[in-house]
């Protein structure tokens, strides 16, 4: 197989959420001297970036999106530990979870995905986490940004909340708080004093690695 | 003859029900009736009750399957209420919020009409305080009305993609620990298929016998305030 054949090979498979092409394909790649960034900025990421364009379009709904973010995960088991000696470095640590009382989790897992191929170091404390476990995580994983996910209207005033309990803690300007979840809003967010909201995996993605330069070029003044 | 009617019945598989021409002229003198467009999963028991009680009402269904694209309720509702606002004196919204997220109510605003209380149709059944009580005791609960256990095949396992990859389950439901069936007439039959439902998710099942006096109420509130 070409090179083109294995990129245009993942890109295909994985937008069809075939997962044991997808690793066949991964390993065929790494076979041939590929490079795993290869793989996954020029076929995985891009793949996964047109299965949210349908979901938006309506074109596909959520199996669709589910099976794809999976065989998309798989591929990253394969390359994760391969980019990690590449030295690819850590863009920064994303401590994430789905607040307490929700237990929606397939957005969160998909942005979770997303973050990992931009190359964060992810920390997914699950569903239904209490203000006091991410305050806790947050203690001992010292992440740059921590993102709170939620699906319903009688969970989403958990946001505040979790940003109260991190307040308390004195850990509020520590962290760079990030919100979203279907029902959120960016005027939500705000009202809820959080410093980040994005509407899908990709918009996450951008939207962390710009907190992530405000962050370095303040440690650097 | 009952004083009240459904000009077009929501079928159980949740397909687009035959919605009823709007420019239609109304033998019964749509004037002086309500019209409420109610979501497809509770249009039947809105019928029924809207009978029962003798209110001049018709009910307008809207597909129950956008309950998985909450995105498009409130403009499918505005536009069925303009072409109905043109037939009858008095419209009424039979939807919770239902995962729009407020922008029925800003549609409600807009048109000067009201819609039913709560967050979606499980409030209406059991009333807010009983849903926040099941959650609280375990919040891995996935609720089931006569509605869904009816359409159970289309509306979750062909919706969530399950008749074609049954390996997702998994995923879905792995932090659900049980089904709570919200039962409004629990016949032998339906208690079986909510039981083949449970079973087809995994899931221990619980019966709570709430009828329909909830929805009532709500719908009393709703079209005789
Ligand atoms: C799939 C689904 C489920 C699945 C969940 C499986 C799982 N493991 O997550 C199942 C069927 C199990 C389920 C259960 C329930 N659900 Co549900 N569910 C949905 C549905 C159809 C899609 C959600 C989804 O997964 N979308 C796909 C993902 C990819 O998109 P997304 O969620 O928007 O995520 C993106 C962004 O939001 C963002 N994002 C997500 N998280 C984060 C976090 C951060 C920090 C950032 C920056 C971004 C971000 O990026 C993601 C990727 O692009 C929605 C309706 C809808 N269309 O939104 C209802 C919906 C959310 N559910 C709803 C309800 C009511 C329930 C139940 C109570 C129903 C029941 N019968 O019991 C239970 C909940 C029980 C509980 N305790 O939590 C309602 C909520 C209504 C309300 N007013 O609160 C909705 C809106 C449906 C409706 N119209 O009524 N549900």
């Amino acid at each position: 197989m070409t090179p083109d054949e294995i990129l245009k090979g993942l890109y295909d498979k994985t937008l069809v959420g075939n997962g044991p092409a997808v690793l066949e394909l991964t390993r065929t790649g790494l076979d041939t001297g590929m490079a795993p960034e290869t793989m996954l900025f020029d076929a995985l990421i891009p793949s996964l970036e047109e299965v949210g364009a349908r979901f938006e379009r309506g074109d596909f709904f959520v199996p669709e999106m589910l099976i794809a973010g999976k065989a998309m995960s798989g591929a990253l088991e394969i390359l994760r530990p391969l980019l990690a000696e590449t030295g690819a470095h850590t863009v920064g640590t994303f401590l994430m979870g789905t607040v307490k009382g929700d237990v929606h989790d397939i957005g969160k897992n998909l942005v979770n995905i997303m973050l990992e191929g931009a190359g964060f170091h992810v920390i997914d404390l699950g569903v239904q986490v209490a203000p006091e476990k991410f305050v806790a995580a947050i203690g001992e994983h010292k992440p740059d940004i921590v993102g709170f996910s939620a699906f319903l209207t009688t969970t989403m005033p958990m946001f505040k909340a979790n940003i109260n309990a991190l307040r308390k803690a004195g850990l509020r300007d520590s962290v760079v708080v990030m919100v979203g979840g279907a029902p959120v809003t960016q005027e939500y967010a705000d009202a809820v004093g959080a410093d980040g909201y994005a509407p899908d995996a990709s918009a996450t993605v951008k939207r962390a690695k710009e907190f992530m330069s405000q962050r370095r070029a303040l440690a650097t003044a | 003859m009952t004083a009240s009617s459904t000009t077009s019945r929501s079928p159980a598989d949740g397909v687009r029900p035959q919605a009823p021409d709007p420019q239609a002229p109304d033998p019964r003198g749509a004037e002086s009736r309500t019209a409420v467009i109610a979501c497809g999963a509770l249009a039947q028991h809105v019928s029924e009750i809207t009978a029962r009680r003798g209110w001049p009402v018709d009910v307008h269904p809207l597909p129950p399957l956008l309950h998985n694209h909450p995105e498009r309720i409130a403009p499918e509702v505005e536009t069925l209420a303009r072409e109905l606002s043109k037939r009858y004196a008095t419209i009424a919204v039979g939807y919770a919020d239902c995962g729009s997220y407020g922008t029925l109510d800003e549609v409600c605003r807009r048109l000067g009409i009201r819609r039913l209380a709560g967050s979606h149709c499980y409030d209406l059944f059991a009333g807010a305080e009983r849903i926040r009580r099941l959650h609280k005791a375990e919040p891995g609960t996935y609720l089931l009305t006569d509605f869904l256990v009816r359409s159970f095949r289309r509306t979750i396992l062909a919706e969530l993609g399950l008749d074609r990859h049954p390996e997702l389950r998994e995923d879905y439901f792995r932090h659900y620990r049980r089904a709570v069936w919200l039962a409004q007439r629990p016949t032998p039959e339906l208690r079986r298929e909510a039981q083949a439902a449970a079973d087809a998710l995994g899931l221990p099942l619980r019966t709570v016998e709430v009828g329909d006096e909830n929805l009532e109420r709500e719908l009393a509130q709703l079209i005789h305030p």
